[in-house]
């Protein structure tokens, strides 16, 4: 369960405050934020996962309030409660894919569980690829090595930067469908945040940013 | 998985930058230690050889050749001198024993050294089968000459004129084998040994008689029984063809000459080392750049900075310890070669080919100072900022 009540966010003093909608989504819930580029979609998916300070407002998840966290709290919080997947995926280029998944239980401090991943994988379709450098896949398998990474560990909320955009039609309903499918198996809530109109019609809870929306000056 | 193993791989990843630091600083730690064991094998050399001789008494010259000719027998000595003067000397009461030498003859490139027993003795050199010499034409062979001619006791040989070739071939005289020395890893080793009758019978002329206080010696081995003899025994052979050198002195003399030598490489090599020091901050600032979107990305799974931190310094770390042991591996392959190179004329001594003190240090300073290069980068991903880092691509 997440909550984002009265976020306002500034870059820098002269900046304008970007002020947010509130927002909240429950565990195995779905949520899409859907908006253009430029509209602070990703700063709010960064301020909920605590990588920015808001200016104001709080963000709550499963009750925990972010900003009465220590950093190193914080850190480990991230990991622990939060699986990230990027508009464009990102791994330790010098490790396997299955190695970059035993990376979160690592940060952790947890024991790897290998079975799960390769079930994971299975599920993914990408289980032949386990052992090769992520960088030697296709776009849609990294896309789905970086779902695997983000429910490796369990988490309980999973936040999805455009994670259709750099994907044709096909790929992207596959990648999304899986995505959905493995969230509801993990237990996870979704939030997917993007300017994908494709994904516009599959989510019945979701929120429109506009820059007029939330830019009070 | 360990932040080692994902250094480990990282390293691996950049296979070409991660060898240029390897071979810099394995070159450049490999030459300090290689010239810290060459300095050590030499002044062992050089002690061993000196072992209690005080004073050399030869013929006027200089004073370097006098004790490179006849305690270590690698330069031509400097003349003759007459027996009769060097025995003032050896009964002077300030001198507590001399061993004359006399030779002018080799066998295959070896001297021929006339002496009596105890200059054997001097090193503690036994014998490692038959027995001592007797009567002229004699001979005991050093264990490395044996080694090397394969003569064996019972086995005769002609010996040549000079110190070095085999041109001028004395045929009619005779030597004999008798005994064979065991390893004293001093310069007997690589000496054959006869009686100083021996050497004077060689270059007789058989038609004519020779005076006995016209005999000559080429140098004796002088042991002090007073301080004294230093300062005495000059004055008291000024009138003469003779001098006296000090060993100690002269070697002192000679390794500040090579020490000019040595520093330029020392300081080549520092220079060597400084080089692949940068080359390790260049490869850790280079990872740090290419990967600070991997770098992010751990912090967004749960690293503290300090983790990604240790991460480089792992690989700063990995890499300086990579180097400077290859560095001493090269070293000790390097006076093996070296060893090879300069055999005739050094013995050396393999105990000492173990990790020297001053190396330790050499290994610990090239493992701080690569750390220390790769703190730098370190730090700044301390300052990474992720969220922003995540934004760029």
């Amino acid at each position: 369960m997440i909550a984002c009540t009265d976020i306002k966010f500034q870059y820098r003093t002269e900046s304008p405050v970007l002020s947010f909608p509130n927002l909240e989504c429950a565990n195995t819930g779905q949520l899409l934020l859907l908006g253009d580029s430029g509209c602070g979609k990703t700063t709010l998916l960064h301020v909920m996962c605590g990588l920015l300070q808001p200016s104001e407002g709080q963000v709550a998840v499963n009750g925990q309030d972010l900003g009465r966290l220590s950093d190193r709290a914080l850190d480990r919080f991230r990991g622990e409660h939060f699986g990230v997947i990027f508009q464009q995926s990102h791994f330790i280029q010098s490790l396997s894919v299955m190695e970059n998944l035993a990376i979160p239980h690592f940060l952790l401090g947890q024991s790897f569980p290998k079975q799960e991943a390769q079930k994971l994988l299975n599920a993914l379709g990408i289980d032949h690829k386990a052992h090769e450098k992520p960088r030697d896949l296709s776009i849609g398998e990294q896309q789905r090595a970086s779902i695997a990474r983000a429910l490796i560990h369990k988490p309980s909320i999973v936040l999805a930067d455009e994670p259709t955009s750099a994907l044709d039609d096909t790929s992207t309903a596959a990648v999304i469908h899986l995505l959905e499918e493995q969230c509801a198996e993990a237990g996870a809530a979704l939030i997917v945040v993007t300017h994908d109109q494709r994904l516009k019609s599959r989510y019945k809870n979701k929120v429109e940013l506009t820059p007029s929306s939330h830019v009070t000056s | 998985m360990s932040w080692l193993y994902m250094a480990w791989r990282n390293l691996g990843l950049k296979k070409l930058q991660t060898s240029l630091s390897l071979i810099l600083l394995a070159f450049g730690v490999g030459l300090v230690s290689l010239l810290m064991l060459s300095e050590k094998q030499l002044s062992d050399t050089f002690d061993r050889n000196i072992k209690d001789i005080d004073l050399v008494l030869g013929a006027k010259g200089s004073p370097l050749q006098l004790i490179l000719a006849n305690v270590y027998h690698v330069d031509a000595p400097t003349g003759n001198i007459r027996l009769a003067d060097a025995q003032k000397v050896m009964r002077h009461p300030y001198i507590e024993e001399g061993i004359p030498l006399a030779y002018g003859d080799n066998y295959r490139g070896f001297r021929i050294v006339g002496s009596n027993a105890s200059y054997i003795e001097h090193y503690g050199a036994t014998l490692q089968s038959g027995r001592a010499i007797e009567t002229p034409f004699e001979v005991v062979v050093g264990h490395r000459v044996a080694a090397t001619t394969g003569l064996q006791i019972g086995d005769t040989f002609f010996s040549a004129h000079g110190l070095q070739d085999e041109t001028d071939v004395h045929k009619d005289k005779t030597f004999t084998v008798v005994g064979i020395l065991e390893e004293s890893r001093a310069v007997v080793d690589q000496l054959l040994h006869c009686s100083i009758e021996t050497i004077w019978a060689v270059h007789a002329n058989p038609n004519e008689t020779i005076d006995e206080s016209e005999r000559e010696i080429t140098a004796v081995l002088l042991k002090k029984r007073n301080p004294l003899a230093v300062l005495t025994i000059p004055n008291a052979i000024r009138d003469t063809n003779m001098q006296v050198a000090l060993p100690a002195i002269e070697i002192n003399r000679l390794t500040q000459n090579f020490g000019i030598g040595m520093n330029t490489l020392r300081a080549i090599a520092l220079i060597i080392m400084l080089i692949s020091f940068a080359s390790i901050f260049i490869s850790v600032y280079d990872n740090l750049l290419a990967r600070k979107y991997e770098l992010a990305l751990l912090r967004t799974m749960g690293s503290s900075p300090s983790g990604t931190m240790l991460l480089l310094l792992l690989e700063g770390g990995l890499l300086s310890i990579g180097g400077a042991a290859l560095g001493l591996g090269l070293s000790r392959v390097g006076l093996i070669i070296l060893a090879q190179l300069i055999e005739n004329k050094f013995q050396y001594d393999w105990n000492s080919i173990g990790i020297l003190p001053g190396e330790w240090g050499l290994f610990g300073m090239a493992i701080f100072v690569g750390l220390a290069a790769s703190a730098i980068p370190g730090i700044s991903a301390l300052k990474i900022d992720i969220s922003r880092t995540l934004s760029e691509k």
